[in-house]
This record gives structure tokens, C-alpha cells and sequence, in this order.
């Protein structure tokens, strides 16, 4: 199951493709990068099942799971084995796949089912964040990892009945923030008082689906919904987007800021389609022309190399159309920037790899 | 010899023959008569007596003989006494001239002694005539010298009654008599004013002048006084020998003191209509707290009236060319009359007096019609109602007509162009306010279409349920009456708005022929500025309706999109080349300055065509998925009991299904749908169904307009939205063995009624296929129902 897409023959594609295997049809949905390992790259992939023991294959040094129908949590270890950074390549590890070690549940039964759990972005990991029906509880974990208490809790009060559905722990600000969506509204939390401090309501038109914080703009968020838009937000200007991406044709599910090169943004949808764009006019890079490079004597040189190196613009710089059923998740890989997976339905996950071209246009 | 006895007169042969034989005798041949050459008639020259004698004595016998011889001397003796008689009368005739002639030699004599004595009678006269005349030489010239003094004198007298007569003038106000005749005298008494008499007359004069001179330039400051006497008042002050410049000044301020009260009542006009509009708000507003019922008819005042109602434009304009522009004229001519086209005596000429004047006369204009104008501007700022556009370009025409005598009399006077500016400025100011109401009538009309489309919004749904509207129709209007009816409301609103716009370019309209007039108006102002921009307008308004109300969906009703796709549909195909045509026959519009081709206003008539279309499939499709959303997400799956119907929703969306398929099938001709396989409803579905087919969700686009295609491809995407929206909400769930089946039961449900609205049925099958089957991976305990079963209960609800 080998495609070639027109911009990627010039250019060596590092592009893996899996099935998740199971026994069964397996049904995934998450996904996430393991964020500390540098060296290799690795990607956790979470399934749904109801029959089956959930799997995580690849190995993570800590991840975080969450089973909707068990409406419970757990902190799991990664085998021991895979701690000293094995370099088998993926195929490996899903053809021979490791139990992992259970450090303990998050036990939230009086809260309700959980939506996500989240890491603490810095530090030692000893704060676990998870979202249950209104409930925004913050762990801590203790005795390396193996208990965790409740050290506060939030809730979201308003007529009806609030769910949670996306959250994002803001690693701006010493970890003091988090993100928290439910149906079209966002909000921003303060850990240290656990109390709201802004609301978008009617973010999107529908439901909000997933969030992401600009690693690098510690003001600027991207917000993805029912609505088939994805949405750039400066949170101290509530009222209004600062942009409005309106590519896909179904419900975007997940939206992820590239690492270091935050004018990339991934968004994956469930019209089974994963969008690279380019948005070079809301990223920290600078935009445009830079006015101090320029030098007056040998001005017409930088003009014509100025029309020859035309400034990016926000541009969709590539459709990737191999998933076959609805994409739940895109994610980065924590390792090499140019990389990214995506999971559909099916438990199919794609691994590909920006374009060479823009690459290089972006570093040199 | 008888016929000689006989008197000369009783017998004219007598005579004849007397005078023949007198003149034989003398010699005397008778011309003409043919004489007898017989030798025997004794009367002939050529009587031969031998002869006469021989033929007598052998013809006759002797009595003959004997008697002719006494004939004979009968006739001799006759001659002689004739001859005898004819002596004497001779004689005596001739005694008595001889006679005469000695008479008349004495007479003659005695005359010439008179005429002697006449010559010397005729030289003694001349000798005293001459002498006369010597004697009377004198006494001529003595009276000539003493006619010239008389004359003196006289003249010398009119000097010495001069102050007297002056005064008498001054009374009677007889200034320009009194004015005559100190000019005739001044010269006199200026060259004798050393003698002291005359230096008295003269200083007598002066002080009684200079009395005149002050009271005409009192009458001339009093004002009040006519015009024309005031020309009169200036010209004698001129020839009193006052300096033109003051009194230019003075003529001018005089005139712009009484022009200034002419803008001051125009000005106070302007003020009170706005103070009556205001107070006619005053009056609005406390009117509903006293009488209930007067509110209805003070709200009823049409907007489109003329907000000063107190006097309208034509009016003021009216009284400010018959006060103000006429006044001026009447200055302007007189002034110039006075300073300028007067010939100019002597010293005055040197003094280049008209061109002063006419600089002074600019300036003068210049500042009072920049206030004139400043007036009409403002006054036709007010004028904000766009009703009856013929008062105003009436107004204007006549406000420009006026200022053309201006332009007359004043060739180099910038006013008129100024005033054709305002004129210019106006004009546009009117296509902005046209444009404004024609955007206001748009929203309205669409307000209306929006409360009727919410009004009967149920019996819609009821009629279009039953398969028809015949109920409905009689009480509100269908989807095509509406459509139609906006569409014909706003073409017309926009030809009375294109007709009144067209009076600016009337042919009896003075201004019409002004550049600005023929070409920039027509093109840029009426064609650019208001037909285009409103095309524009309500492409952008119809895509505003799907950028701004589309996240929640409820703000604006559907059938209003569908609507406006329709009418943006109309517009793409047919009404904007019509109005544009219909513009330019019009307006005659040259297009100096490049314009929007038509095709780029179809162009964007068509993408908001589209756009609204889309967005109509996306609110449709968000609402019946909302529908299905609830439905899944609120229901607890894994506790259920046996389904024994089919829920009440899956109904409810093939209804609606149902009614959006009417709505659009009124506005846009049916397509032609795939043949449906018979056995579409009775497919079975296959609850392990993963065979992955390579059939998307593709997204839905409708890039076609042709309309045959249009209504399919529509209600394709809605049933696309909605049944993905069903799978995805149907993967986050967990079910029970009922569970499954309810999906089961439903989807079958689905499938039996939705094939017929999709181009595509197989679209349908697969994405249902696709439900069952992820309800199937989520069910606890999959045990799917009896095809059998299912169908039964489906055909039973």
C-alpha cells in the first residue's frame, strides 16, 4: 500500500505506514508522540475496544490513556527495557509488543467519565491534569507515580448539562495554565486559584473538538471544531479570531502546532483527511520582509533576490488523502521536527514527513 | 364778260380765274395745272388768233359768226373795266402805306428823345441809393453790440439767481436739475471768481452744493431708498466731482447691507425649518402620552417626504434667486452702468476708475455668493429624503439658471462655476442618498420576506408534508411568489430611482449639457455609483448572510438563503445585463473612464449564488445532524429495550428531508435522478460490513449550476452531512444487544426512504453501511436483528 503523491517523488519519504494489528478489527483513536525521548522517533498509539484489553503499542516512558466506557484513567510505566532508548524501528516493537507496567488509576468514579488527561508540559511530571464530564481535576502523583491524590479540583457551573471535551495545559507561564473546551465555548483556567479567567463563547459554530497553545507565541492558541474550521486565537482579544482556516469538509478532530517551526500546523478530520499549512502570519518566525537586512548600497541586489524569494504565504502546503476512514489524531513526533503520524478510524497510522522543498525554505 | 361783274366772293371760280389771269400777267406759271396747248382756247398760252380766226370762219355760218363777235367784245370790254378796277384799288393802296410809313418814321423820333430823358432819371437814382446806404452803416453796428450785451446780461443774471434757483431745487428735491445748473455755471464762476461779486455767487453756490451733497449722500447712507434712486443718488454724486473709489465703497456696502438682510432671511428660513422639524419631533413625541390615536398617523408620515416640511426646496431656492441672485444682478448692472460703462470726462478718465471698479465689483460677488452658496449647500444637505427628486433638480435647475445671468453680466466672475459645482456636488450627494435607501429598501423588502417565511412556517411544513400548498397559498405567499415578488420590488424600486436620477439629465434642465453632466455622471456616478455598487451590494449582503449567521444557523432562516441563492441566480443569468442595458440606454453612457464589464458582475452574482446555496446545505445539514446528535448522544444505548418501532426522529429527518426536497423543487427545476434499483429497499444490511469500500465521505460541493443538477446534488449533500454526522456521533457510543438493533431498525428506516433524494443511492447504502457496522464494534453482546424482523417493523412505522 505504497502512494506517491506528485511533491513528494523528488524527495526521499519517510513514510511508514501501519495497521494497528489486533486480533480483531482494532478501533484506535489516540495517539501521541512520546515526548522524551529525543533520539528516537516514537509514537504511542491508543485503541477502543470494548472486548479487548485496550493496547498501547510503542513504548512510552509515561502515557497517559483513557478509556471512555471504563470512564477511568491510569498512569502506566513503559517496560524497563524500552527506558535505555532501544533503536528497533516501529515494526518491531508492534510485532512484538510489550505489556506495559500499571502505576496506578486515576480514581475519579465520583466525577464522572474522563475526556483527556494531560501531562504537566515542564517539569518533574509529578501533575497530571484530567477533564471529567465539568470537572477539571489536577493529580499529584506520589511515590514515583504509583498513587495519586487529588490536590484541587475546578468545576464548570451553567445550565445544562457541561461536558468537557478538549483541554491543553499551556506550557507558557511556569505551567500555571490551562485550556479547557466544552461545546462551542473556551476557556482559560488559572492552576493556582483553579478558577475561569476568559471564555470565548461561541468559539466555533459547533462543537470544539480539540485546542493547541503556540509553543512559541505564549498568547496564541488554535481552536478546531464541528464546524469544519480551525481558528487562531490571541487570548487577550476574545471577541474575534485572529484567523479562520475553513479547508475541510467535516469535523476537524485535532489540531497540533509544530514544536519548533510553529508556522506548520497539522489538522486531521474526519472527511479522512490530514491538512499541512503553512501559517506564516500568525507564527513567531519573522514575516515577511526584515527591514535591518537590508543594506543601501547594493538595494537592487536584495530586490531582485527579494522577487526571486518571494515571502511564504499562508498557504495549505499539502493534502494527505491515505487514511480511509475518519482521521481522530495528528501529532508531531518529539524527536525529528519534518515529522509527523496520523491515526484513523480504521487504526491505520500514517507517518509523513513535510516537503523537502519547504523545508529547506524554512532553514535556510 | 358777266362773270367778271360779279363780286370776287359770291363766286370762288371767278376769283380763280381772276387770279390765273393775274398771274399770267405777271408772268407767273401755275404749277401742277396741266395747260391746253389748243391754239384755239382763247384763254391759253397758245392762242393763235389766225388759227382761231380760220376755224370760226369755216365752222360757223355768219349768224354765228355775228354772235360770237359780239361775244367777243362783250368779253374785251369786261376785261377792261376789270383792268381798270384793279389800278385803282392798287393805287390807293399803295398812297396809304406810303402814308404810314412817313407816320411812322415821326413816332419814332419822339420815343428815342423819351428813352434819352429815361437814362438820365435812372443815374441820378443810383447817385442816392448809394448815398443812403453810406448814411445807415452806422447805426447797424451799434445794434448788433447791444444785442451781445443783452445776451451778457442775461447771463449774468441766471449767475446772480443761480443761488436762489439752488435753493428753490434743494427744496423741491429737484437734485438733478439743481445739479445741471451749478455744472453750467461752475465754469464761469470758477474763471471769475477774483471779482468779488462773483466769488460771492460762487461761495453762495458751494455752500448750497455742498448742502446737496450732503443730503444725497444722506439719502444715499439712509438706504431704503430704490435702487434706482440710488444709481441716481451716486450718478449726480459722481458728477459733483465725489472720489469713485469711496464712493464704490459706499454703493457696495450699501448694496451688501441690503443683500446681507436678503441672506439673513434666508438664512433664518434654513433655521426655522429645523427648528419646525424639530419641533414637529417635540410634537411626535408628546403626542402618544395625550392622544393615543394621533401616533398612527404622525408614524405613518412616509420617510420618503422631504423632512423640512416647513418650506421646501424649490421654495427656498425660489425666494433666494427672486431676493438674493436678482438683487445682485440688479447691483451688479447698475454698479457697472455707474462705474464702470460710464464715459468718463476729462481728468476722471485718467484715473483708471473701471478697472478699481470691477476689481472692487469681484470681490464684492465673490464674498456674498460664497455665503449665498454656503446657504444652498446646507439647505440642500437637509434635503435627505429621496422621495420627489423633481423639486430638487428643479431647484437646482433653477438655482443654476439664475446664476447664469450672473455669468452675463459679470464675464470673468467665478460663480457660475462655483455654483455648477454645488449643482455637481449635489447631484452626488443624491446618488449616495439613492444608493443608501435603494440598500435600506433591500433590507426591508427582505425583512418582510423573512417574516413571511417565519409567519407560516408551520403550515409550510404541514403543506409541503401533504404534497402540496394549496391550503397554505391562500393565506401567505409560496417560495416562487416571494421570490418573484422581491425580485419585481426591487427592479422597480431601482427603475424609479433611475428615472428620478435621470431628471439631473433632462434635456430642459440647463445643467444637463455640463460636462460633468454627460459623461462623468452617467458613467461613474449613475452606472458606477449607484447601479453597480447596488448589484454589489446585494452579492454582498447575501454573502454576509453566510459568513455572519452561519455558526449557530438559527439567525437566518433557510428558506431565505435558498431564496436569495435563487434571486443571485436570476441576477447572474439575467437581470444584471438587463439593468445594466436598461442604465445605459438611459444615460447614454459614454464610458470615458473604464467600468465593471457585466461579466465580472455575473461572475460575483454567481459565486454568492453559490456560496448561499452552499451555506443553505450546510444550515440544513447542521440541522437535521443536530437532530441526530441529540438523538444518539441522549439516549442511554446499552440499557434499551427491543425496538418494536422506528424512533420518532428518524421520521422527523425523513420528513424534513422530505420538505427541503419541496422547497428547493420550487425554486429550482427538478434533476434528473439516477434509476433507482428496485431493490433498494429491500437491501440488507450486512452488520459486519467492513469490506472497505473506496467510496469517501467526499465532501459536498455543489460546483455545478445547472439546475437540472442543482436540486439533487443539494439534498445529496444535506442527506451526506447529516448521516456522516450519525456515524461519527454513533462511534462514540457503547451499546447493548437492543442498542444495535435499534440502529439496525433505524438505518433500514433511512435506507427505504432517503435513496430516492441522492444522485447516488449507493453513497447512501455505503455510509449506513458504515453505522451499523461501527454500532456493531461498539456493541457489547452484537447480536444483529432478523432482516425479516426489521423490515417488518419499518414497513409497520
Amino acid at each position: 500500500m505504497e502512494r506517491c503523491f506528485p511533491f513528494q517523488t523528488s524527495v526521499t519519504v519517510y513514510k511508514a505506514y501501519t495497521r494497528v494489528e489486533s486480533d480483531a478489527n482494532t478501533i484506535a483513536r489516540a495517539l501521541t508522540a512520546q515526548t522524551a525521548e529525543t533520539d528516537a522517533i516514537r509514537f504511542l498509539v491508543g485503541t477502543q475496544s470494548l472486548k479487548f484489553d485496550n493496547q498501547i503499542t510503542n513504548e512510552p516512558k509515561r502515557l497517559s490513556s483513557e478509556n471512555r466506557v471504563l470512564t477511568c484513567a491510569a498512569v502506566w510505566r513503559m517496560p524497563p527495557e524500552w527506558e535505555s532508548g532501544s533503536h528497533e524501528s516501529p515494526d518491531d516493537s508492534s510485532n512484538n509488543p510489550q505489556t506495559l507496567e500499571l502505576l496506578c488509576h486515576l480514581d475519579n468514579t465520583a466525577h464522572g467519565s474522563v475526556a483527556c488527561v494531560l501531562w504537566e508540559p515542564l517539569g518533574d511530571g509529578k501533575r497530571v491534569i484530567s477533564l471529567a464530564e465539568n470537572h477539571v481535576l489536577l493529580w499529584d502523583l506520589q511515590e514515583s507515580s504509583t498513587k495519586a491524590t487529588i490536590s484541587s479540583t475546578a468545576t464548570l457551573e451553567g445550565k445544562g448539562q457541561l461536558k468537557f471535551t478538549a483541554g491543553k495545559w499551556s506550557p507558557h507561564h511556569n505551567s500555571t495554565q490551562l485550556v479547557t473546551a466544552n461545546d462551542t465555548a473556551i476557556r482559560g483556567w488559572d492552576l493556582r486559584s483553579m478558577s475561569q479567567i476568559y471564555c470565548i463563547e461561541n468559539a466555533h459554530g459547533q462543537l470544539v473538538r480539540d485546542l493547541d497553545f503556540n509553543p512559541n507565541k505564549q498568547y496564541y492558541l488554535a481552536s478546531c471544531g464541528d464546524d469544519c474550521k480551525v481558528k487562531f486565537w490571541d487570548v487577550r482579544h476574545i471577541n474575534e479570531p485572529v484567523k479562520c482556516l475553513e479547508e475541510h469538509s467535516h469535523w476537524v478532530w485535532s489540531v497540533r502546532y509544530n514544536h519548533s517551526h510553529d508556522q506548520l500546523l497539522l489538522t486531521g478530520s474526519s472527511d479522512s483527511r490530514v491538512i499541512l499549512s503553512n501559517m506564516v502570519s500568525i507564527s513567531s518566525e519573522p514575516f515577511g520582509h526584515l527591514v535591518d537586512d537590508d543594506d543601501l548600497s547594493d538595494n537592487e541586489e536584495n530586490q531582485q533576490e527579494d522577487k526571486g524569494k518571494e515571502p511564504l504565504q499562508d498557504s495549505i502546503i499539502a493534502t494527505y488523502e491515505e487514511h480511509e476512514d475518519s482521521v481522530y489524531a495528528v501529532e508531531w513526533s518529539a524527536a525529528d521536527p519534518w515529522l509527523f503520524a496520523s491515526l484513523s478510524y480504521d487504526g491505520r497510522l500514517v507517518i509523513n514527513r513535510v516537503p523537502r522543498a519547504l523545508k529547506y525554505r524554512i532553514l535556510l | 364778260m358777266s362773270s367778271a361783274t360779279t363780286p370776287p366772293d359770291s363766286d370762288p371760280t371767278g376769283r380763280r380765274q381772276v387770279h390765273s389771269m393775274l398771274k399770267l400777267y405777271y408772268g407767273m406759271n401755275e404749277e401742277g395745272k396741266v395747260e391746253s396747248l389748243d391754239p384755239c382756247d382763247i384763254n391759253g398760252p397758245h392762242f393763235d388768233p389766225e388759227v382761231y380766226l380760220n376755224k370760226l370762219r369755216k365752222e360757223c355760218s355768219l349768224g354765228e359768226l355775228m354772235d360770237h363777235e359780239s361775244c367777243t367784245v362783250k368779253q374785251i370790254r369786261s376785261l377792261d373795266s376789270d383792268m381798270q378796277t384793279l389800278v385803282y384799288e392798287n393805287y390807293n393802296k399803295f398812297i396809304s402805306a406810303t402814308d404810314t410809313i412817313r407816320k411812322m418814321k415821326n413816332d419814332f423820333k419822339k420815343m428815342e428823345d423819351e428813352m434819352d430823358c429815361l437814362s438820365a432819371n435812372m443815374a441820378a437814382i443810383t447817385e442816392f441809393s448809394a448815398h443812403i446806404s453810406g448814411t445807415l452803416q452806422d447805426q447797424h453796428a451799434q445794434i448788433t453790440k447791444l444785442s451781445g450785451v443783452h445776451t451778457l446780461l442775461r447771463k449774468l443774471q441766471f449767475l446772480f439767481e443761480l443761488p436762489a434757483r439752488l435753493n428753490k431745487c434743494l427744496e423741491l428735491q429737484a437734485y438733478a436739475q439743481a445739479v445741471s445748473a451749478h455744472r453750467r455755471a461752475r465754469c464761469v464762476l470758477q474763471q471769475y471768481s477774483h471779482m468779488p461779486s462773483f466769488r460771492g455767487i460762487q461761495d453762495d453756490c458751494h455752500v448750497i452744493m455742498e448742502q446737496l451733497a450732503q443730503q444725497l449722500r444722506q439719502k444715499f447712507r439712509d438706504g431704503g431708498s430704490s435702487a434706482k434712486d440710488l444709481s441716481e443718488c451716486v450718478e449726480l454724486l459722481l458728477q459733483l466731482d465725489e472720489p469713485a473709489e469711496e464712493l464704490c465703497d459706499k454703493f457696495l456696502s450699501h448694496a451688501q447691507s441690503r443683500l446681507e438682510a436678503d441672506l439673513q432671511g434666508l438664512e433664518a428660513e434654513l433655521i426655522d425649518s429645523l427648528v419646525t422639524d424639530t419641533g414637529g419631533g417635540l410634537v411626535q413625541k408628546t403626542n402618544p402620552g395625550s392622544n393615543p390615536v394621533s401616533p398612527s398617523s404622525s408614524s405613518t408620515t412616509n420617510p420618503f417626504l422631504s423632512p423640512t416640511a416647513g418650506t421646501d426646496i424649490l421654495e427656498f431656492i425660489d425666494r433666494g434667486c427672486n431676493e438674493f441672485v436678482s438683487n445682485l444682478c440688479l447691483v451688479i448692472a447698475s454698479y457697472q452702468e455707474l462705474f464702470i460703462n460710464h464715459p468718463q470726462e476729462g481728468e476722471l478718465a485718467s484715473k483708471k476708475i473701471p478697472e478699481m471698479a470691477n476689481g472692487k465689483l469681484h470681490v464684492f460677488v465673490d464674498t456674498l455668493a460664497a455665503r449665498y452658496f454656503s446657504l444652498v449647500e446646507r439647505r440642500i444637505q437637509e434635503e435627505k429624503g429621496v422621495g420627489d427628486n423633481s423639486l430638487l433638480v428643479r431647484a437646482l435647475d433653477r438655482f443654476h439658471r439664475r446664476l447664469q445671468a450672473i455669468s452675463k453680466l459679470l464675464p470673468g466672475s467665478a460663480v457660475p462655476s462655483q455654483g455648477t459645482e454645488i449643482v455637481v456636488r449635489a447631484a452626488r450627494e443624491r446618488i449616495k442618498q439613492y444608493l443608501s435607501a435603494l440598500q435600506t429598501f433591500y433590507h426591508d423588502s427582505l425583512t418582510d420576506v423573512r417574516q413571511a417565511l417565519a409567519a407560516p412556517r408551520l403550515s409550510v411544513g404541514g403543506a409541503s408534508a401533504s404534497g402540496g400548498g394549496a391550503t397554505s397559498k391562500d393565506a401567505t405567499p409560496s417560495l416562487p411568489e416571494l421570490l418573484t415578488s422581491l425580485s419585481n420590488f426591487i427592479l422597480n424600486q431601482l427603475k424609479s430611482v433611475l428615472a428620478s436620477v435621470h431628471l439631473f439629465t433632462a434635456k430642459d434642465i440647463t445643467f444637463s449639457n455640463k460636462p460633468y453632466f454627460k459623461g462623468e455622471f452617467c458613467s461613474q456616478g449613475v452606472r458606477e455609483g449607484l447601479v453597480v455598487s447596488f448589484i454589489k451590494f446585494i452579492c454582498q449582503s447575501s454573502r454576509q448572510y453566510c459568513e455572519s449567521a452561519g455558526d449557530r444557523g438559527g439567525s437566518t432562516p433557510p428558506a431565505l438563503l435558498l431564496l436569495l441563492s435563487r434571486l443571485c441566480l436570476d441576477y447572474e443569468t439575467s437581470t444584471i445585463s438587463y439593468i445594466l442595458t436598461l442604465t445605459d440606454e438611459q444615460f447614454l453612457v459614454q464610458h470615458h473612464t473604464p467600468v465593471t464589464p457585466v461579466t465580472a458582475l455575473c461572475a460575483e452574482a454567481r459565486e454568492a449564488a453559490q456560496k448561499l446555496l452552499n451555506h443553505y446545505v450546510k444550515v440544513q445539514g447542521l440541522i437535521i445532524s443536530q437532530m441526530l446528535r441529540k438523538s444518539v448522544e441522549t439516549r442511554d444505548w446499552v440499557n434499551t429495550i427491543e425496538p418494536r418501532n422506528v424512533r420518532a426522529v428518524m421520521k422527523r429527518v425523513v420528513e424534513d428531508t422530505t420538505s427541503i426536497d419541496v422547497q428547493v423543487g420550487l425554486l429550482y427545476e427538478e434533476g434528473v435522478r439516477k434509476a433507482h434499483s428496485s431493490d433498494s429497499s429491500k437491501r440488507t444490511f450486512s452488520v459486519y460490513s467492513s469490506s472497505r469500500q473506496q467510496i469517501r465521505y467526499a465532501p459536498i460541493l455543489i460546483h455545478t449550476f445547472t439546475c437540472a443538477a442543482l436540486l439533487v446534488s443539494v439534498l445529496t449533500g444535506i442527506i451526506k452531512i447529516s448521516l456522516k454526522t450519525f456515524l461519527e456521533c454513533v462511534r462514540l457510543r457503547t451499546f447493548g444487544r437492543y442498542g444495535l438493533q435499534q440502529i439496525q431498525v433505524d438505518c433500514h428506516y433511512l435506507q427505504m426512504y432517503l435513496w430516492r433524494f441522492v444522485s447516488d443511492e449507493n453513497l447512501v447504502h455505503f455510509l449506513l453501511d458504515e453505522i451499523v457496522g461501527s454500532a456493531a464494534h461498539r456493541c457489547l453482546d452484537p447480536s444483529p436483528m432478523e432482516q425479516s424482523v426489521i423490515e417488518v417493523i419499518c414497513e409497520r412505522g
